[in-house]
């Protein structure tokens, strides 16, 4: 039955991928990118990876196609064609998909318990995450304390991501000196003129800030975490610069609080570190934290995770008002 | 028993309505009738699936969780259609073109 | 869903394409509620609700987008005709 839904999702899967491949019109391609990346999420969903499912979605079915449409409104909407050797291309697509489809002969049948990854690292975590650290969620344990020092690099990666994006954009969009003599409305109003959306929408953003809040903090229990829970905050600040224009979202959080935001949800994840040195143990090691290991282990791993959600909110606002902030030159 | 027969018949009849809303969509000669079939059987679609679950769910966490769901999407997915109504009505698609004659007409 | 594809694929216009996209979201979390459901596993409803949010600022940021580029069109181009 789950191998049916499965087939039925990846064929969908492979459609839209071809779509946007041969579609020159770039809105659509946007928006098809978005339909396959919730087909991925549901696909992860139904090989019960429940944090992977639930940070596709939230980050690329929903941030990324706004992000995308705003560097969109940036640039031109059809793809300039472009001939070039077509047939070198193609032939090395062909030889690597055939290697690619010769490598997978050899893996093991989809959940044998008997493959190498179910025979080594993966008990071993099982066994040791009640004793050592004590909460139900494996995915996060392993993510935020076995392998702290790789969520460390991934918050790094976002830090450098956003900080990227800054510096080719610059913290505020510069006026275009010279505008046009043509009154246009301001197109920093947001929605404000459709009553409904924005009536429904200030009804639900703090109900969508107390989600974030909640997959934040209940990513120990249950599927959730840092880097959901900042795409989810940063979801509802998107939709409030949505309903009312930028000028007033960016008064409610100025830029600089943003870019404090990105540096000091990083700077929290490695102060946590330095903490966990500084009191004895190694770097990244929470059992020093506190009295009882276990309860250490909880504050670090409750601590990073906020360090996480912070960065990625930070990095995500950043780039959507550096993007939709700009006018179209 | 009866719970499960009630259940599994709302699941079913929501699963009809969505169906009728896809084929309508797909079918439908113009953008506001389209709008029209898809979210209306959308809604309540959701509605009969959502009720159809939370009959097997008892009163628990995963109740309150489903009856925030059918919340969410009660709110959203009329205000939804309802701006994206509204956005075509401003760029002057007028109910009674199909598309081909308001790209006739712009040019 | 499927459906709801073949329309985003040949919608003539830009709404019909959006609407199919919301219409999708939409399908995708009842069905992420049901397979939770089904398979017994509750937690996962978290994710559902998640979407559901998510779809519904997904089609706001299109019409705003589609919004503009029509301003900017206005002011670049001088009033339509």
């Amino acid at each position: 039955m789950i191998v049916l839904f499965g087939v039925f999702l990846l064929t969908l899967m492979v459609i839209t991928a071809l779509a946007i491949v041969r579609t020159q019109h770039l809105f659509v391609a946007v928006i098809l990118t978005g339909i396959f990346s919730l087909l991925m999420a549901a696909n992860f969903f139904l090989l019960d990876a429940a944090d992977v499912a639930l940070t596709e979605a939230a980050i690329g079915a929903g941030i990324s196609t706004v992000l995308f449409l705003g560097a969109l409104a940036l640039t031109g909407e059809h793809e300039r064609v472009s001939s070039s050797n077509r047939l070198l291309a193609l032939s090395v697509v062909a030889v690597t998909t055939l290697i690619v489809i010769y490598a997978t002969f050899d893996k093991p049948h989809f959940g044998d318990p008997l493959a190498p990854v179910h025979q080594h690292v993966a008990p071993w975590y099982l066994e040791r995450t009640p004793e050592v650290i004590d909460i139900p969620n494996v995915v996060t344990a392993v993510l935020a304390s076995f392998r702290g020092y790789d969520t460390l690099g991934e918050v790094f990666v976002v830090f450098t991501a956003g900080i990227g994006v800054l510096f080719l954009f610059g913290a505020r969009p510069r006026r275009k000196s010279g505008s046009p003599g043509i009154k246009v409305a301001e197109p920093g109003q947001g929605l404000r003129h459709y009553l409904i959306p924005r009536v429904v929408g200030r009804l639900l953003i703090p109900f969508i800030l107390l989600f974030g809040l909640y997959v934040q903090f209940h990513g120990d229990y249950g599927p959730g975490g840092g880097f959901q829970a900042g795409a989810i905050v940063a979801a509802a600040f998107i939709l409030y610069a949505l309903l009312e224009g930028e000028a007033q979202a960016l008064r409610v959080l100025p830029q600089r609080l943003l870019t404090g935001l990105i540096a000091g949800g990083a700077l929290l994840y490695g102060a946590v570190g330095v903490a966990g040195m500084l009191l004895g143990g190694n770097f990244l090691d929470y059992s020093v934290l506190a009295a009882d290991p276990i309860t250490g282990q909880h504050i670090g791993i409750l601590l990073i995770e906020a360090g996480v959600g912070i960065a990625v909110t930070g990095v995500l606002l950043s780039v959507f008002h550096a993007f939709a902030g700009r006018r179209r030159r | 028993m009866l719970l499960d027969i009630a259940s599994w018949a709302l699941l079913s009849i929501g699963g009809i309505f969505v169906f009728i809303g896809g084929v309508g969509a797909l079918r439908m000669p113009n953008l506001y009738t389209r709008i029209h079939a898809a979210s209306l059987t959308d809604t309540m679609g959701a509605v009969l699936i959502i009720v159809g679950i939370m009959l097997q769910a008892g009163v628990s966490l995963a109740a309150v969780k489903l009856a925030a769901i059918l919340l969410f999407l009660l709110l959203t997915s009329p205000t939804a259609s309802n701006a994206l109504a509204s956005a075509a009505l401003l760029a002057g698609l007028r109910p009674g073109d199909t598309v081909a004659t308001h790209e006739e007409q712009s040019e | 869903m499927a459906l709801a594809l073949g329309r985003a694929l040949l919608g003539p216009s830009v709404y019909d394409r959006v609407l199919a996209a919301n219409m999708f979201g939409t399908k995708t979390v009842l069905l992420l509620s049901v397979i939770a459901f089904l398979y017994g596993r509750p937690d996962f409803l978290d994710l559902a609700l998640a979407y559901a949010l998510i779809n519904f600022i997904g089609v706001l940021a299109v019409l705003e987008f589609i919004r503009r580029r029509a301003s900017n069109d206005t002011a670049i181009n001088g009033i339509d005709p």
